[in-house]
């Protein structure tokens, strides 16, 4: 039913862009005003399919970055700028002690399917997040919330076990969506929220294609496509001849940043580079020896050359890190220079640590480019200071998350951590990094306990510089996101404060 | 050498053989830089412009990653071929030996071998023992082995048909005697224009198991994992893609120059 209306209503336009280029070329001169009626589909590439379609079930950031904000909502959503701004909650209250937050909800907002959305089915959603049988990505965002109560339609009070600052924000997160309670069992395959889109089809292993949701709560928002189709490509070669060829409209974050050059060169698209919360770090387990020593760990950080790393492994697209922050979270400080580029005093590091006739450890690198290239430069640098690096290709997600990630099987690891503001990975136990600090544990406590932003930053300024210098991890760099789309296409995010592809705004010029 | 001039074929895969043996006998001594320096300053540069073809995507010269990897992947394929032949030829001889149920027993494991894609089982390998240069030589030795089986299995047959292998049964002489003295000597030709035509073979497999990352693990070049690399830099540095590209097709084109020309040389029928 949906499929016929669309194909009727993509005839039509088509019809009508005929008729408009007919009466432009055939009454150019007595009314010069005749316009081409704009496009009204777009199709998106992504390089990761995602495994499901429900953001609170699954942790892999493509979900959300298909689902978030366009066919599913929040309570709180988090825009371009990184800032929460209030969304199926009209408004809400904190008590003064920090543990009672009062949400008050829309009217007038349903679910796809016309179930309405009240604070029975925002309490479902939230109790089903933090349950003992959720397998929610972010099952930690939940843990302060005590109990959910529902005292009328439109009053959501959430009673929490102790302060936490952060969970508004965490609130915006795909994570944290609404889900449809009776929806909810199928959600993996047939998701139904509030979003401006509506989900139509997915074809596993290639696309997936909402439409507009003619429905939609908010008046004030006007979407203007009507068709949207995520494409799935994984080859970076593929994804630029799709782009040229205009397959394709849009890929928010291409693959493959040596072949930005080529494609800027094409007047057709647009190459818009901007912010992520992308950190390309190669974590260490602290656990084991040698690394169990920080003065190795140091004098690792010493034989990097980050900027060479990054042109060599990035094309020169990203920005040297010392922490595990970027420069767009705040209270970010710079601290590239805690532990620069400096061989002979890494060598020197090694040999006062007991490894001065060298050093032989494997790093277990997933498959994707930036990882394999930035694993051969670490082996080459680290072959100046004396330091063998093997290098072992291991498949991810899967397998890594099984060795690395849970079984800690490993000397060193690197990949990109998506999360924004994830500095509180350091203090868990057990994380695959194995590092422990009591001083780090207890700032990260402070940052949660401290409602004033100026003096959590701070905090947080405490946070980088503890990593910085404890260095449990190699801090390499931030990458961008590297958006190539269609020139005419506007609305889409040049930032990515949060991974996602907000097509609430996106149109056509024409 | 007049008779090899009036064999352009096997004089061709002789010389382009030779080259190759002897690039990869010098990158054991001297290259013309050290072939995992990363010089980012000069990195995607094209042919004679920084070294004799260029660099790669980490500022590497490409001419001496191509002698290193000539190297290694001779070296690989010579082993596997070399340990293929030798176990092929002996079960070969003795199944022909022995014929009866074995023969079948053993034609019909041949079979199963080769029913598997190389590549599949290669990479099965790969995964159980992880990724080198011990996986890619037995994966392709592996292979190599039916391949030889059949091929002596064939030739041992008929020798055995002969008349002088008959009188020396009748005198009483024991197969596994017969086998060294009158068999072996006989088929040695075909298994030498088999082992060349296998060794072109055993270069490709090699080439395509470091290009899906089966092979040497860096920093070791191969030249499968050089144009793995190149894939993305096409549009903007062709070089790194061609290079790697034209050394396997010499390879491999001179190999079964080499291996089509001896097999004319040493064909009996053909010495008119």
């Amino acid at each position: 039913m949906g499929s016929t209306f669309l194909r009727a209503s993509t005839t039509l336009s088509r019809r009508a862009v005929l008729l408009a280029a007919l009466a432009a070329g055939l009454g150019a001169g007595l009314h010069g005003t005749a316009e081409a009626a704009a496009k009204t589909t777009l199709t998106l590439g992504m390089s990761v399919e995602p495994p499901g379609l429900d953001p609170t079930v699954a942790a892999p950031v493509a979900v959300g970055q298909v689902t978030w904000q366009n066919v599913y909502e929040g309570l709180v959503t988090i825009n371009e700028k990184g800032e929460i701004k209030p969304q199926l909650a009209e408004s809400w209250t904190i008590s003064d002690d920090g543990l009672t937050y009062t949400f008050k909800l829309k009217t007038g907002v349903t679910f796809h399917d016309g179930e309405v959305f009240d604070s029975t089915a925002a309490k479902f959603t939230l109790d089903r997040a933090r349950g003992p049988e959720s397998t929610n990505g972010q099952k930690r965002f939940f843990q302060a919330i005590d109990t959910a109560e529902t005292p009328d339609a439109t009053t959501l009070v959430l009673k929490l076990k102790a302060r936490n600052s952060s969970l508004l924000y965490w609130l915006g997160w795909p994570a944290s969506v609404m889900v449809a309670p009776k929806n909810a069992a199928d959600a993996k395959t047939n998701p139904i929220g509030t979003g401006p889109f509506k989900f139509v089809s997915w074809t596993k292993g290639d696309r997936v294609e909402l439409a507009a949701n003619p429905n939609y709560w908010d008046k004030s928002v006007k979407v203007k496509l009507e068709k949207v189709v995520f494409r799935f490509v994984a080859d970076a070669q593929a994804q630029a001849a799709a782009l040229k060829s205009g397959d394709i409209d849009a890929i928010p974050e291409f693959a493959a940043p040596e072949l930005i050059e080529d494609l800027k060169g094409d007047s057709k698209l647009a190459t818009v580079i901007g912010n992520t919360e992308l950190k390309v770090v190669a974590g260490m387990n602290s656990a084991k020896k040698p690394f169990d020593d920080k003065r190795v760990r140091q004098a690792l950080m010493m034989a990097v050359d980050r900027k060479t790393l990054v042109e060599g492994a990035w094309s020169g697209f990203g920005t040297p890190i010392g922490s595990h922050y970027t420069p767009n979270d705040r209270g970010y400080v710079d601290l590239t220079g805690v532990h620069p580029y400096d061989p002979e005093k890494a060598k020197a590091l090694l040999a006062e640590a007991g490894y001065g006739s060298g050093l032989t450890f494997t790093i277990k690198a997933p498959q994707m480019a930036y990882a394999q290239r930035s694993s051969q430069m670490l082996q080459a640098m680290f072959a100046e200071i004396g330091v063998t690096l093997n290098i072992e290709t291991t498949e991810f997600p899967a397998k890594w998350v099984a060795d690395v990630f849970k079984g800690s099987n490993y000397d060193m690891t690197i990949v990109a951590h998506a999360e924004p503001m994830d500095i509180d990975i350091y203090a868990r136990d057990p994380y695959y990094f194995n590092y422990k600090n009591p001083a780090f544990n207890d700032v990260l406590k402070k940052v949660e306990e401290t409602t004033d932003p100026a003096a959590q930053e701070k905090l947080y300024g405490d946070a980088q510089k503890i990593l910085a210098e404890d260095v449990p991890a190699l801090y390499l760099f931030v990458m961008p996101k590297l958006g190539v789309w269609n020139k005419n296409l506007t609305g889409l995010w040049e930032h990515e404060p949060i991974p996602s592809n907000v097509l609430t705004n996106v149109s056509w010029t024409q | 050498m007049r008779y090899l001039l009036r064999r352009p074929i096997l004089l061709s895969g002789l010389l382009i053989t030779t080259f190759l043996f002897v690039v990869a006998l010098l990158s054991l001594v001297w290259t013309p830089l050290p072939p995992t320096k990363m010089q980012i300053v000069s990195k995607l540069k094209p042919p004679l412009s920084v070294g004799l073809l260029g660099t790669d995507h980490f500022g590497r010269d490409i001419a001496s990653m191509l002698m290193v990897g000539a190297w290694n992947s001779l070296s690989t394929s010579l082993l596997a071929v070399a340990i293929g032949a030798t176990l092929g030829t002996l079960v070969g001889v003795f199944v022909a030996a022995v014929r009866g149920f074995t023969e079948t027993l053993v034609m019909r494991g041949c079979d199963i071998i080769f029913a598997v894609p190389p590549i599949l089982s290669a990479m099965m390998l790969g995964a159980f023992m992880g990724p080198g240069r011990f996986t890619a030589i037995i994966a392709i030795a592996v292979f190599m082995v039916p391949v030889f089986a059949r091929v002596t299995l064939g030739a041992a047959n008929q020798i055995w048909t002969r008349d002088y292998v008959t009188a020396a049964i009748g005198m009483g002489r024991n197969r596994a005697k017969i086998t060294i003295t009158h068999i072996l000597p006989n088929i040695s030709n075909q298994i030498i224009v088999q082992v060349t035509i296998q060794l072109g073979l055993a270069i490709l497999t090699e080439a395509g198991l470091s290009f899906l990352g089966l092979g040497m693990p860096p920093p070791t070049p191969t030249w499968g994992r050089m144009l793995s690399d190149a894939q993305t830099y096409l549009g903007q540095a062709p070089w790194m893609a061609l290079m790697p590209g034209m050394a396997i097709a010499l390879a491999v084109l001179g190999l079964n120059m080499l291996g089509d020309g001896l097999r004319d040389l040493l064909d009996p029928r053909d010495q008119s």
